[in-house]
């Protein structure tokens, strides 16, 4: 069985094709393909302005994804498109595509959970057979545990996602957002070494990150390190933090509340294995730690790159195909897509 | 897959005779049953080992921070006379360990030494009697009324201890029938089986305050309540009925108990999940 996955939920537009091989082998990625919408130092890239970038790559992306894969349209036995969580407009240019593509080749349309397509992306390329899930990235937080046919929540952000307060704070010192701002964050934490005090908000499994961007965006506006042109490894004063100890701190502080909700969710389901999924997710400073920790539990990280880590076409694809087997279909009626959309709404039926 | 080894006792743990043994491993704690001065004297100790994973700074600053504000609720509990285990010990920067971590790549970590809680954790006693009942089904209507009002006294005496320790302006902060004890009254030998049929005489004691904090919030408090809630509704399902007469008892303890009753409404429309944005 071959699917093509279409995911748009934010901005990365992503088409992937997938093999499940009929003689039951282990699923083969055909074709990877992702543009992303970069917007300018010290902003963040707006719904109308993604939708608009997805609307004119989408089809270039498609073409060649079945031009890497080698397959023709006939090969093809569904689409998968991300039915949601994510941003509005983003979302509804590859619904929209998604449709055309189902109505043009008459192919059936899986809608996805993109929550899902990360932890079921996740679990192929790793092997890991029953984690507990760290989903980090730009819009999500949660702590994940799989239980009778759920991917049950044990934990989440109460107000905005990880990578949203390190994107913010990326803005702040106007890093660069090319390739990611998570990413050129974790190069300058590398030549930070001092330690600042910022607020620790863990609350049970849950954690904030609001009250945490605020405090580090005062630091940077009361030192004088936000904003263009400003040396990253020294300030005039000694004493003072650097932009590279202000990006070291705000590492530290908000991967250690990651890592305390994650060992308390292991501890509360008894598991040992941990699986990291989510842009944030390469991060290679989270790795370590998540690491150190599994370590002293007698148990085990599994974590992917890049290319299986950002949002993806083929984790739509994964995901949406191991439903298409048991019998979904999302009839063209049905296939809207939603902002808001929990990851434990969705009914395993393919897992025991 | 490395086996897994609990971290290094610290001192003057490591002189104990006999030594320290592990009860439970949680997230952030490990529980032993260890003995104070005499050795007939059974005491638990709570050790927060240090976690390598974070920044020393941080991780101090942290275990520091949890374990005082752990026993400062404690002993505020204890003087305001609401059943809590009393600190025996502290310590927050445990000495002597600093040159064997370092060899062992961990920093000691800080413990608490408290009385020891004779008995069971309440989640047990319930365990036990919803097998029972489960197994007993052509009971009469009179002996099962009987065991329903033995269940709701144990609920009326724990809405007690609940409304006192709020009463304390003292949040728990993760409220479930694992976190009660039910500790024999000393007259008689009161937790004894019938059976396979759970005593449901004794204390009803409140322990591991790890994530408790003052507070005097309607929020807080009705949070505390809808986990109590949550945690008997998801586990005790046969208990969920009487969850009113907790609410009965909070009510008799605790004069504030009305505003935080309303609240506890308002939190229970809400959930503790929101539909996630973006």
């Amino acid at each position: 069985m071959i699917g093509i996955g279409m995911e748009g939920s934010a901005n990365k537009l992503g088409v992937g094709i997938m093999l499940h091989p009929n003689d039951g082998s282990p699923p083969r990625v055909l074709a990877n393909v992702r543009h992303t919408y970069v917007s300018p130092p010290g902003e963040g890239f707006l719904p109308k302005d993604t939708a608009r970038h997805h609307r004119s790559w989408v089809v270039k992306l498609v073409k060649k994804a079945l031009r890497d894969a080698g397959v023709s349209v006939k090969d093809v036995d569904c689409i998968c498109y991300t039915k949601g969580p994510g941003m509005g407009a983003p979302l509804q240019s590859v619904a929209v595509a998604a449709r055309m593509l189902s109505l043009l080749w008459g192919k059936e349309l899986v809608g996805v959970n993109h929550c899902v397509g990360h932890i079921e992306m996740g679990r192929l390329i790793t092997g890991s057979t029953n984690p507990v899930v760290l989903y980090v990235s730009g819009g999500n937080t949660q702590v994940i545990a799989y239980s009778s046919q759920r991917y049950r929540i044990f934990g989440e952000t109460l107000d905005i996602a990880v990578g949203n307060c390190l994107d913010r704070f990326a803005r702040t010192l106007h890093i660069s957002n090319d390739p990611a701002p998570g990413y050129n964050i974790e190069q300058l934490a590398k030549k930070g070494n001092k330690l600042i005090e910022l607020p620790y908000t863990v609350k049970g499994m849950d954690c904030s990150f609001s009250g945490i961007l605020a405090a580090i965006d005062g630091l940077a506006a009361s030192h004088g390190l936000g904003g263009q042109g400003k040396d990253d490894e020294s300030n005039d004063d000694d004493d003072k933090p650097t932009r590279a100890d202000l990006c070291f701190s705000l590492q530290e502080n908000i991967f250690s509340m990651l890592v305390e909700i994650t060992e308390r969710a292991m501890a509360h389901v008894g598991s040992k294995e941990v699986l990291i999924v989510g842009g944030v997710g390469c991060n290679e400073r989270l790795q370590d730690m998540m690491g150190i920790m599994a370590r002293d539990r007698g148990g085990s990280i599994h974590a992917t790159d890049e290319r299986f880590c950002i949002d993806n076409g083929i984790m739509i694809a994964q995901a949406g195909m191991l439903a298409y087997k048991t019998g979904l279909q999302t009839p063209l009626k049905e296939s809207t897509c939603t902002q808001r959309f929990r990851t434990d709404d969705v009914f395993v039926k393919w897992r025991d | 897959m490395t086996e897994y080894k609990p971290p290094p006792l610290p001192s003057p743990f490591t002189h104990t005779t006999p030594p320290p043994t592990l009860l439970t491993q949680g997230a952030e704690a490990h529980l032993y049953k260890t003995t104070y001065l005499t050795p007939t004297t059974p005491a638990a100790l709570k050790i927060r080992p240090s976690k390598p994973y974070r920044h020393p700074i941080l991780d101090r600053r942290l275990t520091r921070q949890r374990i005082l504000q752990e026993a400062r609720c404690l002993s505020k509990l204890v003087r305001e006379g609401v059943s809590v285990p009393a600190i025996l010990a502290l310590d927050w920067e445990p000495q002597g360990q600093e040159e064997k971590d370092a060899l062992e790549g961990r920093a000691g970590g800080a413990w608490l030494l408290m009385e020891w809680v004779e008995g069971l954790v309440v989640r047990v006693v319930l365990e036990r009697w919803e097998g029972w009942m489960k197994r007993n089904t052509q009971m009469g209507e009179e002996q099962r009324k009987g065991e329903e009002s033995r269940v709701r006294y144990l609920l009326r005496r724990i809405g007690h201890v609940v409304g006192g320790l709020h009463k304390a302006g003292v949040v728990h902060g993760d409220l479930t029938t694992s976190n009660l004890m039910l500790r024999p009254t000393a007259a008689g030998s009161s937790v004894e089986e019938d059976g396979g049929n759970p005593s449901m005489e004794g204390e009803v004691v409140l322990i591991d305050f790890g994530l408790a904090g003052h507070s005097n919030q309607d929020e807080d408090r009705a949070v505390d309540l809808y986990v109590l809630e949550r945690a008997f509704g998801s586990t005790h399902p046969r208990t969920e009925p009487f969850f009113d007469e907790l609410l009965q008892g909070y009510h008799e303890a605790y004069r504030g108990a009305v505003s935080t009753l309303k609240r506890l409404e308002e939190v229970r429309m809400r959930g503790r999940k929101r539909s996630m944005i973006g």
